[in-house]
């Protein structure tokens, strides 16, 4: 058994995949993060990511999987679950070692496994999108901050900027500390310091409506309630509590 | 100069808040929110678009709130019996200007709190005048604030096809509420509506939405006109119909008029009245869960609606669901083996949904599924299991009679609307 460590990009994933076929690995477990020499007889390999060996693995892939695999594997990836690289370096490795494209074979653990991790990434972003309550300040901009399971701010760039055009926003993943911006031209990632103001300060500044629209929507969430029909289980999976702390309504 | 502002500001803060209390409360017995089904993109840099449907936030009674689903006013010259505004009912009356509607939709919309508006009202004065209003409320949204958010607006039953025509060019959607699943019902609970004059926009519609998916296929400038289709809702338990009316009609309605969904609307007693479910009446909420699911086994899943209800089942069964009562009464036609059947057959087999069928009618090209992958793909193996063979050697061997399978299921299966559920004596 070999412990592959790497540095938590996709390329870097991509160079471990490289390194397994080369040095033929068949036992391998991987993760993220810095090589600490604790177990003393343990078989470590620390991975240095290479653009070029990692770009052949891709050429691989894209003669074996379609576009949407492709994608799928990605956002995989991207979401940065616990634990699930080895499973990512699995589904690769099966799709090398078949001989065909068995991205559908949801008989195979790995190939299932994929497809239930894109499922949970794939309805974080889709809850963000429902999610997020923008909250605006004083100079106009729309201020939102969340705090997503998994990594879906890449994911929800394109939503927002299609749809919120004319003005200014930024919704900010408080967990990963950095955020997106969008300037009523382009959409920018941006960190923000929050060691000299805490978050709470930052939206101290609304704007002279807030207020109102907030209260407004809160009377409303009310409103909308049937008591008749209470039905606090369904509510509660809808509606998770850990994402309570942002929602207007429910503050 | 500047006290006076601010109680003024106040004042008015104050009044819409309270117009909205009421007004949005009038209007949450329309079950329908949905906001998806159109394709309006964000093309003049405005503001919004509109495709696949957004819950933005859910009651606590955990319906989806998509919509900001308001009456223009509560005002009205009809006296339903069913409905909370009708002209008899001592309750405070509102309405909004059209700014104000405006101000709300654009405002919440910025926030990411809803997707749009859906907006209904009583009828004052008359059908066009209320008409009217609603139509000029979605047009000045779409051209003054280009917003290309989602529109929902509720046709006024007797209202001008002039007026149709026009709030299907700005409105993603436009439906008129049946109320009740029968002309009967409806005569016994809204004596002045009449079945004929809902049924005619519905008609008019039909035919314009028709007209214009055909001149936009062949000019593609042409405008959009009501790319979401239209809607309706019945009413259930207010009148005495059985499921089998009210999804005869359903499916006369899906057929003959193209719509996108029929909504089913649990009654919920709010007013005292002879012809009415008394007070205390609890919603029926399991039926209408019942008649939704048969709904979707019409629309998503090949069912015929003769499969679900006849004359010697009018009703659904409320213990289970309606694809387990077709397959009880089918017992013939299983077990299918998962590993060569259609997907049309796997479609039926109860515990299996949309999802796990087309998952399994792909997987099973690379190799037979067995129990094990089969539960991990999702389906619900305790009760597809008395209906199907896999790659494996276990499988029910029995030949059970249908009831006894119900009582299998039922015994294992923990209903979520079994409330008082009847707990063994505890010995020790």
């Amino acid at each position: 058994m070999t412990t592959l460590i790497y540095d938590g990009t996709f390329e870097g994933l991509l160079t471990a995949v490289f390194e397994i076929y080369e040095r033929k690995l068949s036992y391998v477990k991987i993760r993220k993060g810095e090589w600490l020499s604790t177990a003393l007889f343990e078989d470590v390999l620390q991975i240095y990511t290479d653009s070029n060996r990692a770009a052949r693995v891709l050429k691989g892939l894209q003669q074996k999987l379609s576009n949407e695999g492709m994608k799928r594997l990605y956002i995989a990836h991207l979401a940065d679950m616990d634990d699930e690289d080895s499973m990512l370096v699995g589904y690769i490795r099966y799709v090398f070692d078949s001989p065909h494209n068995v991205e559908e074979d949801y008989g195979n653990k790995y190939v299932l496994r994929l497809s239930e991790m894109v499922r949970m990434v794939r309805r974080e972003k889709h809850r963000m999108e429902a999610f997020i309550r923008f909250q605006e300040l004083a100079d106009t901009t729309f201020y939102s901050a969340i705090e997503p399971d998994f990594n879906v701010l890449p994911l929800l760039s394109r939503h927002f900027k299609d749809r919120y055009t004319d003005q200014k926003w930024i919704i900010y993943d408080l967990k990963r500390n950095y955020g997106l911006y969008y300037d009523l031209h382009d959409v920018q990632c941006i960190a923000l310091d929050f060691s000299t103001s805490s978050p709470s300060n930052v939206i101290s500044a609304f704007s002279e409506n807030e207020g109102l629209y907030q209260r407004l929507w809160q009377n409303y969430f009310k409103s909308v309630n049937i008591p008749a029909r209470k039905n606090t289980k369904l509510h509660m999976r809808h509606i998770p509590k850990r994402y309570w702390r942002h929602l207007t309504e429910k503050f | 100069m500047l006290k006076i502002l601010v109680f003024l500001i106040g004042m008015n803060a104050d009044r819409i808040t309270e117009k909205l209390n009421i007004l949005a409360d009038a209007a949450k017995y329309d079950v329908s929110c949905a906001s998806s089904g159109s394709k309006r993109k964000n093309e003049n840099k405005g503001l919004g678009n509109a495709s696949n449907g957004i819950c933005h936030t859910y009651t606590e009674d955990g319906r989806c709130v998509s919509l900001l689903k308001i009456l223009l006013t509560n005002h009205c010259i009809f006296d339903c019996a069913y409905c909370v505004s009708r002209k008899s009912n001592d309750i405070k009356r509102a309405a909004f200007t059209v700014q104000e509607v405006v101000d709300l939709t654009i405002n919440f919309y910025r926030r990411n709190y809803i997707e749009g508006l859906f907006l209904s009202s009583g009828i004052f004065y008359n059908a066009d005048y209320t008409m009217e209003r609603l139509v000029r409320i979605a047009k000045k949204l779409r051209t003054e604030h280009k917003f290309n958010g989602y529109i929902h607006l509720k046709s006024i039953p007797g209202a001008s096809d002039e007026l149709m025509r026009e709030a299907g060019l700005y409105a993603d959607r436009l439906s008129v509420n049946l109320e009740m699943p029968t002309e009967e019902g409806l005569k016994l609970l809204a004596p002045d509506k009449n079945r004929q004059d809902m049924i005619q926009p519905m008609n008019f519609l039909k035919k314009e939405i028709i007209q214009r998916t055909e001149e936009k296929a062949l000019f593609k400038k042409a405008p959009q006109f009501a790319p979401a289709g239209q809607s309706t809702q019945v009413i259930i338990g207010a009148t005495p119909e059985n499921d089998q009316q009210i999804l005869y009609t359903a499916n006369h309605f899906y057929k003959n008029f193209n719509l996108k969904r029929v909504y089913y609307s649990g009654y919920v007693p709010v007013l005292s009245d002879s012809r009415l479910p008394a007070l205390n009446t609890s919603v029926p909420m399991v039926r209408e869960n019942r008649l939704y699911q048969a709904d979707w086994l019409m629309r998503f899943y090949g069912f015929h609606v003769s499969e679900i209800v006849d004359q010697h089942n009018p009703h659904l069964d409320l213990d289970i669901d309606p694809k387990l009562g077709w397959a009880l009464r089918n017992l013939q036609a299983f077990p299918i083996d998962i590993n060569k059947a259609d997907l049309q057959l796997i479609l039926r087999v109860p515990g299996i949904g949309v999802q796990s069928a087309q998952k399994i009618v792909s997987a099973r090209m690379f190799g037979k599924l067995n129990w094990e992958q089969l539960k991990k793909i999702g389906i619900a193996v305790n009760r597809a299991k008395y209906f199907i063979t896999c790659n494996s050697n276990s499988f029910e061997r029995r030949d059970l009679t249908g009831t006894a399978i119900k009582q299998y299921i039922l015994s294992q299966s923990q209903s979520k609307y079994i409330k008082a559920a009847t707990t063994q004596l505890n010995l020790f």
